[in-house]
């Protein structure tokens, strides 16, 4: 039993912006426009096409308003949900509801950061968390660091695990000439870089980038008249779990396990029916996590799961074919890019990292301190 | 003292004032942090406070590497109180890479500027 919305909308363009990981010297909403203007172009379409839009941010409290503004559009559907880097797979479930129920025709997606231009701040509209600043917490990697000292306790996993997962990604960047980290790493490099958060390193962290994204999504019927490939969602599902860190009940558990189920319910598809996986990966750690809550391995057996480059280029499971948000691009949020690399992946545009016959891929959002999980599913036309 | 139906004040009252408190739904016996005005998951108002025993076990940790003029590497752990909740703390009178998971420790209350007081933790001494 699938879910009526299985199949009903498309990506229908896609578009990104500050790719390559230097400094832009743009500002947040010149990204945004620079990718949303892509992707219109791609889909065929223009702004005045528009009439739904999806904008989340932490540099705009009313992110949806400045960037229409800046667009100078007049969206009659808009939504600014702000889950933290998750929103935008988030959107793509919105998006489709408004597309399905007549509220808008033509939605765009889109994001923009200058993160590294603004010398690396990690730019946060977010109400402070007033019982775990007193104990200096370093967002969020040091939550990141909590769940993976308790994943090491109650599974064994290990540093040479978590470091698999880096060299994994940058062996996919180094076949992306998009990514910002293109030079050989070596398990040992990581292993020995600089200690921030014990037990992960410098190279355990996702990159700081500029970077805009904007993908335009439009119904079925009329996606098969654009000029590109419809990448159609099959399934899209979330779960919020905690805000603060502290607030999680199982560090080793995300919200992926009840998203991904979910998603792959509403598709009526399971993990072993997946060509290519794009999960968000802040740290080295959320790769083994969410390989194991979307059922890709058992729970506990994530760190086992990526040894021997099994998820690097040649390996058994195609993951983060871009290089991620540790090899290839990491503006402040990186979610938007997830669902890209899925969609250029199923067009069959990936260049020297295309994977051969990619019919579904997943892309899987995290926000936050592990706190909210967003699970897609895309297919080609071959899966309606 | 502030009345104990503004939880957040009351809070930091008896805090200030030596004591950790917790609240606790009569009907369900859910313990929880932080203060709210109702428990988290069930809504449930029949709320009372209890002091903590101050006792609990590292539920997780971290050392957070800082530069020695900046202050230096300090701790930040997860503690599970043995009322149940699970608390973001720091476990001091220790290296801060020698707190392990399952570690005992027990609370003490300090000022930590600027945001007043707070509980931190210390080993429980080897019997």
């Amino acid at each position: 039993m699938t879910h009526d919305l299985r199949g009903k909308t498309a990506i229908v363009g896609i578009g990104k912006a500050g790719m390559g990981g230097g400094a832009t010297g743009l500002q947040p909403l010149d990204l945004l426009a620079q990718a949303s203007l892509r992707a219109l172009s791609d889909a065929g379409l223009t702004l005045a096409d528009v009439d739904g839009l999806f904008v989340s941010s932490a540099y705009h409290g009313n992110p949806t308003l400045s960037a229409a503004e800046y667009l100078g559009i007049h969206p009659r559907y808009a939504n600014g949900s702000m889950i933290g880097g998750a929103s935008f797979v988030a959107h793509l479930l919105t998006a489709a509801m408004a597309l399905e129920t007549g509220q808008c025709d033509v939605a765009l997606i889109a994001y923009g950061s200058n993160q590294r231009s603004q010398g690396g701040r990690l730019i946060s509209l977010s109400e402070p968390q007033v019982y775990e600043v007193p104990y200096k917490p370093r967002f969020p990697i040091s939550s990141y660091a909590l769940a993976t000292a308790r994943h090491m306790h109650e599974y064994g996993t290990t540093r040479e695990q978590l470091a698999e997962v880096a060299v994994a990604a940058r062996q996919w960047a180094m076949l992306n000439p998009e990514a910002a980290m293109r030079t050989p790493l070596s398990r040992e490099e990581v292993l020995a870089s600089t200690m921030i958060c014990d037990p992960l390193t410098k190279l355990d962290c996702c990159l700081v980038t500029d970077g805009g994204a904007a993908v335009v999504m439009t119904r079925a019927d009329r996606a098969r008249d654009l000029p590109k490939k419809p990448a159609y969602l099959l399934g899209c599902a979330g779960e919020h779990t905690s805000r603060q860190i502290a607030q999680m009940e199982d560090l080793t558990v995300t919200g992926a396990l009840q998203s991904g189920r979910r998603a792959f319910a509403m598709a009526g598809l399971t993990p072993a029916d997946v060509d290519v996986v794009e999960v968000y990966d802040a740290f080295t750690i959320n790769t083994i996590l969410f390989l194991e809550d979307l059922g890709f391995c058992p729970k506990g057996e994530g760190g086992r799961f990526v040894e021997n480059g099994a998820i690097a280029p040649g390996g058994r499971l195609a993951v983060n074919t871009n290089g991620g948000g540790l090899s290839c691009i990491h503006p402040g949020m990186y979610g938007m890019f997830l669902v890209i690399e899925a969609v250029e992946q199923l067009r069959g545009e990936a260049g020297a990292r295309q994977q051969p016959n990619v019919n579904i891929a997943l892309a899987h959002g995290n926000g936050g301190a592990l706190s909210s999980q967003v699970t897609s599913i895309l297919g080609t036309a071959d899966t309606l | 003292m502030p009345s104990p139906d503004i939880p957040d004040d009351y809070y930091r009252a008896q805090l200030k004032a030596g004591r950790i408190m917790l609240q606790r739904s009569r009907s369900t016996g859910a313990v929880f942090f932080y203060p709210r005005i109702c428990a988290p998951g069930t809504g449930a108002t029949d709320l009372e406070w209890i002091e903590a025993s101050g006792l609990g076990t590292v539920y997780s940790t971290t050392t957070i590497r800082q530069r020695p003029e900046k202050g230096g590497d300090y701790n930040l752990a997860l503690i599970d109180l043995d009322e149940g909740p699970r608390i973001m703390s720091r476990v001091e009178g220790i290296e801060p890479d020698r707190v392990r998971i399952g570690m005992r420790v027990k609370a003490h209350i300090a000022e930590l500027p600027p945001h007043g007081e707070a509980i931190l933790f210390s080993p429980v001494a080897e019997a």
